[in-house]
């Protein structure tokens, strides 16, 4: 119990002291940039990770989440005039009717029939996204009005990072609470054996579709603030490439661990472009690694790593 | 000769006087023309039975008997596709096992259901998911009161798998964990849920004589603390020793039911076990 709450804190502790002292290695704006756009990512990993990692459900959908908040958050605000705070709940609560209302039937279904219903989602949801421009702006995508809260205006890299940075530690502040509670161990059943879950009375649809909301809307939430930082937003955000990337990452990272999760997207929004040395060959780099760690850390990069140390367990 | 087939129950009927000493309990749990069939075969017909609270009851049979059905039928994981079960009084027919479990009634399985990807403690707190405060808000927040909840029944977790003798596999993950053990924690994890009625489906397999005598010295404990055990096993030395009735299958149909006496003195079990000629 006692280190349990003890690498709580610690990891909340030791993820806010790196996002402070970042800052002062990062040179310049572009690099301020990478670092907000991994923010971003990490955000919806962790998220992403509750479902998958913890409750052991897939989804290859949530870019369509992401892209959801992210137009909420342009159209209500440019279009119609919104506050931005209020586009982003509209858009949270929207994304998370939607998710609630696809996740009883489909949740129902396990494995590749999983991965294919949500994929489906995915895909309806950027095809909407590029066929309705009067709204959308259709492929092109839409510039998106910055965000203002109490007549401040949020701009530039040096502000956006902070908000982020303090998104990121409350978001997995709220991941790791969830896991060590009732709920998060239900979650967990859920993963390890269902049946066995539901003898001892856990709710095993209820919980199911209550991850899969929950991860959904933070992903929603990233989505409005990233398309308020970046000003402009396309369907890619929201498509099938964009949910294989973020599973990618929570696997890559370590399934079932928090800052795993947060490990797998800050490397891998890095490592992109990272590798952009090798010019033509980027792609078949990245994918070497990809599969390399894969093959020689099938738990994921930070479990590995973790196990590694003697003394510590736990991620 | 079907002796004592239905509605054998009464202890006047019961030649053993250890049974006549006990008082029966009213009936916890009743079986009604239940049936089941797997795409036109029959694994359940017509069965009927009724289970006193407070019993130590067995269901016996050959393999293929269909006591895991029956089983799976009574905790809601099969839907029956005819007759009824009674749960307290109350019709519980294809009721969803979660549901059952709100009820009080939970069980355990024949091929180990354990969640892999947790301590064993944590096993046995999953247990505890019906008496937690399991909504989304106060988890995500971390609430006093369901802090407060959690670390008794951490508490109370850790005590149930002192009882059943795995203290010393507290700390340990659910995966590095021998075979024994894994049985007993699934044992542990049942009775964290607090239920009337425990199923157990052949908590000695694969054990050796001296665990399986463990694991009878834990059942017996279940049962004096009030607990109602319906147990499907195959080691007869235990069936005989700790069960207060049995039930004989054969081929999805009741064979026999009465005291061990009775049973084991039952030709037609007997035939069912040895293959007599007919």
């Amino acid at each position: 119990m006692n280190a349990l709450l003890h690498g709580r804190l610690t990891g909340l502790l030791a993820l806010g002291a790196v996002i402070a002292v970042l800052p002062a290695f990062l040179p310049n704006n572009f690099y301020l940039d990478i670092a907000i756009l991994a923010g971003f990512n990490a955000v919806v990993c962790v998220g992403l990770n509750l479902l998958i990692g913890y409750a052991g459900q897939i989804s290859l959908g949530h870019a369509g989440f992401f892209g959801i908040g992210a137009y909420a958050s342009g159209v209500l605000v440019g279009v119609y005039g919104w506050p931005p705070v209020l586009a982003l709940l509209a858009g949270a609560v929207f994304v998370g009717l939607l998710a609630f209302l696809v996740a009883k039937p489909i949740l129902r279904l396990k494995g590749h029939y999983l991965a294919m219903a949500t994929l489906g989602i995915g895909i309806i949801v950027s095809i909407v996204l590029r066929t309705e421009s009067g709204l959308t702006g259709g492929p092109d995508g839409m510039m998106v009005e910055p965000f203002r809260i109490f007549g401040v205006e949020l701009y530039g890299e040096k502000v956006w990072y902070w908000v982020v940075g303090v998104l990121l530690v409350g978001v997995v502040w709220l991941s790791l609470n969830l896991i060590d509670s009732p709920m998060g161990r239900a979650l967990r059943a859920v993963h390890g054996s269902e049946v066995a879950a539901e003898v001892v009375g856990v709710d095993t649809a209820r919980f199911k579709v209550l991850v899969f909301v929950l991860s959904a809307v933070f992903a929603s939430v990233a989505g409005s603030l990233f398309a308020h930082y970046t000003g402009l937003i396309t369907p890619a955000k929201a498509d099938f490439f964009k949910s294989i990337e973020l599973v990618t990452m929570v696997v890559f990272g370590g399934m079932a661990s928090t800052f795993g999760a947060v490990v797998g997207a800050v490397v891998l929004t890095l490592l992109p472009q990272a590798l952009t040395v090798f010019q033509d060959y980027q792609q078949i780099v990245l994918g070497g690694i990809l599969m390399a760690t894969m093959v020689f850390m099938p738990k994921g990069l930070l479990p590995t790593l973790a196990a590694l140390l003697p003394a510590r367990r736990r991620a | 000769m079907k002796m004592l087939a239905t509605n054998a129950y009464g202890a006047d009927l019961s030649p053993d006087t250890t049974a006549q000493a006990r008082r029966v309990g009213p009936p916890i749990l009743k079986v009604e023309h239940l049936s089941r069939e797997f795409g036109g075969v029959l694994a359940i017909g017509d069965l009927s039975f009724t289970i006193a609270a407070g019993d130590i009851h067995s269901i016996i049979g050959p393999n293929g008997a269909g006591k895991t059905t029956l089983f799976n039928l009574v905790t809601g994981v099969y839907k029956p596709s005819g007759g009824r079960v009674l749960f307290d009084g109350a019709d519980v027919s294809g009721m969803a096992p979660y549901r059952l479990a709100a009820r009080g009634m939970s069980r355990t399985f024949q091929n180990l259901q354990i969640f892999f990807n947790m301590t064993a403690l944590e096993n046995v707190m999953v247990g505890r998911h019906l008496h937690l405060n399991t909504r989304l808000l106060p988890a995500l927040f971390r609430f006093p009161s369901l802090v407060r909840k959690d670390r008794e029944a951490k508490d109370r977790a850790a005590q149930l798998m002192t009882e059943v003798g795995l203290e010393r596999y507290i700390d340990a993950d659910a995966a590095s964990m021998p075979y024994g053990a894994l049985k007993r924690l699934e044992i542990a994890r049942a009775l964290a849920s607090e239920p009337k009625l425990l199923l157990l489906d052949e908590p000695a397999a694969g054990l050796n004589a001296t665990e399986s005598r463990e694991i009878d010295e834990v059942i017996k404990s279940v049962a004096a603390a009030g607990v109602t055990i319906v147990l499907v096993e195959h080691d007869m030395k235990m069936v005989m020793g700790i069960s207060h009735r049995i039930t004989a299958l054969n081929q999805g149909r009741m064979l026999a039911e009465g005291t061990p006496q009775e049973v084991a003195a039952n030709a037609d079990v007997i035939a069912a076990y040895l293959g007599a000629a007919p």
